[in-house]
């Protein structure tokens, strides 16, 4: 792999995902799947439809159980552990789709964000912060967080995720159900606060090419597997990544022979 | 005179309907199921504080009396909620209403071996004094009622607006999942709602066996009223409960007094089917905004 010299040089990462094995009932949803994510570094996970990306989110987040495999958190086993146990470790789990809690206020939700910390101070400061990062929520904040628009709830979303000081936050898609032009705002924000705050990411997407050019690597994720990754120049350069993910010819094929390429990793 | 006399005893009754509707939306707002063993935890309140304050009793004074009850009933909750209804978290609600129903039947049947079938009623401080304003006859256990009913409502509407408990638990009743992302741990939230309905049910008890006769099996058909004046008031609101109890307490009296008599005992019922029908969110609509 292009990216083995890079893993060893480097210490130990804040993630380590081994051999994680899933099942929604009696589908084997992931099959051993294993990343790295480093501290203070972005990280992708590229797939399409039911490849497994939310549902290696949850195992790590603790909303599932994983069945093999292990996660660690800075050297930590954490799997098996519950939600509202990987919060006060550290984690948090901005899930796809937003899930704010539609009838609180926009500032409610943040405050809830903030559920585990006692420091109230430090919230209001923080709430401030996310204000600053989001402004049309200050604008909102005595609003019920059902009445935004769909930007503005990912947007709360994010925010709330914020809110409990994550070391690590895992981002289930946000670009679902958003304009270009929002998806671009809401990605040079999500960098910003990587190097800002210093938030390690970890993201889901199905935009490979927004996620590409916010992140320093990334995994290819096809049904349950990992079947490529490097870092994020090297996959926007790959001719497979290119062809299936970014949907741009891979140059020396004529048009017609174009559905006839198959993935080189099959 | 007559119109104003019935409007103080419906608003009354109204107000123990209302605090049971609280109950509901309480437990509703939690878990998203019915608690249909409402009414027989109100029961077990009622025969609580008749053990705890009547004079052939424990003879205690009527404040401490009402203070224990609703403790007692607090931590049954809270233990209902641990012990019993965890076992089927995550199943279908249909479970949890099958589960309340049973829960009814036994609180009934343990009642009955207690205390025996016989009415029994609350010796108050305030039994069969009133108030008279020309006409007007105000009896001090309507006032008491009202009164304390008001109170209560304030303060869990504070609680759920203000405090960051009762913020937790409206996140958690609006979505579970992200509730539990964010480090608020749903399940014991969960069995803290309970314990609350607890102590609301044994508050509505004692007021309900201030003015009448409690029997145990008092609470199935008040508490299938009192679950009409919450579908009324729109399952999930606080405040609908409390209006939609009065709604059901006031119509009742005024029905029973002006029309043919027995539609009195099913006025409340077509009142909750004209509200379903013309508002079929209830009155303060809250579920039928919430996405699926």
């Amino acid at each position: 792999m292009s990216n083995a010299a890079e893993k060893t040089q480097s210490a130990q990462p804040l993630l380590q995902v081994k051999n994680l094995e899933a099942f929604y009932g009696p589908v084997m949803a992931l099959r051993g799947v294993s990343i790295d994510v480093h501290e203070g570094s972005v990280v992708t996970i590229l797939g399409a439809n039911g490849a497994g990306k939310t549902t290696l989110m949850k195992t790590i987040s603790g909303a599932l159980a994983p069945r093999k495999g292990s996660v660690t958190l800075a050297g930590e086993t954490i799997d098996g552990s519950e939600p509202d146990k990987l919060v006060r470790k550290g984690i948090a789990h901005v899930p796809e789709g937003r899930e704010v809690f539609p009838f609180l206020s926009v500032e409610e939700n943040l405050v809830m964000g903030a559920y585990i910390r006692r420091d109230k101070a430090a919230v209001r400061q923080d709430i401030e912060m996310v204000y600053d990062y989001f402004p049309i929520l200050k604008d909102r904040r005595s609003q019920a967080a059902g009445t935004l628009s769909g930007g503005q709830q990912q947007m709360l979303a994010i925010g709330r995720g914020l809110m409990s000081r994550p070391s690590l936050m895992l981002l289930d898609e946000p670009s679902l159900g958003l304009s270009p032009l929002l998806v671009q705002e809401i990605f040079q924000i999500i960098r910003r606060l990587n190097k800002e705050q210093g938030v390690t990411l970890l993201l889901v997407e199905q935009n490979a090419q927004v996620a590409l050019n916010t992140a320093d690597h990334g995994y290819v994720l096809e049904t349950g597997r990992i079947v490529m990754d490097g870092t994020a120049e090297d996959l926007l350069a790959s001719d497979d990544i290119r062809e299936f993910y970014l949907g741009q010819s891979a140059g020396d094929d004529r048009p017609e022979k174009r559905w006839k390429r198959k993935k080189t990793w099959r | 005179m007559d119109i104003l006399q019935l409007l103080v005893s419906g608003v009354a009754n109204g107000c123990i309907y209302g605090l049971l509707a609280l109950g509901f939306v309480l437990i509703y707002k939690a878990s998203e199921a019915v608690n249909f063993a409402q009414g027989d935890m109100m029961m077990l309140g009622a025969f609580l504080g008749i053990t705890f304050i009547n004079a052939e009793y424990a003879d205690l004074p009527f404040l401490i009396g009402i203070t224990l009850a609703a403790l007692i009933l607090g931590v049954f909750g809270y233990l209902l909620d641990r012990l019993v209804l965890r076992a089927i978290f995550g199943q279908p609600q249909f479970a949890m209403v099958i589960l309340t129903i049973a829960l009814g039947f036994l609180m009934r049947f343990a009642a009955g071996v207690i205390w025996g079938h016989d009415p029994a009623s609350l010796q108050t401080p305030f039994v069969g004094k009133v108030w008279e304003f020309g006409d007007l006859i105000i009896p001090v256990v309507d006032a008491v009622i009202i009164v304390t009913t008001v109170a209560l409502t304030s303060i869990l509407y504070f609680f759920f607006a203000r405090t960051r408990l009762g913020v937790a638990m409206q996140a958690s009743s609006q979505n579970q999942m992200a509730a539990y992302y964010m480090g608020i741990p749903v399940k014991r939230i969960n069995a803290i709602v309970w314990a609350l309905s607890g102590v609301v049910a044994a508050i509505a008890g004692v007021m309900f066996a201030a003015k009448g006769a409690v029997e145990p099996s008092v609470g199935l058909l008040f508490g299938i009223k009192a679950f009409a004046a919450a579908v009324i008031g729109g399952l999930g609101s606080l405040p609908g409960a409390l209006l939609g109890g009065l709604l059901v307490g006031i119509v009742e009296p005024f029905a029973g007094r002006y029309l043919p008599s027995g539609v009195g005992q099913i006025a409340p019922y077509v009142l909750m089917l004209l509200v379903l029908i013309l508002r079929p969110g209830g009155l303060f609509a809250q579920i039928s905004q919430k996405k699926v």
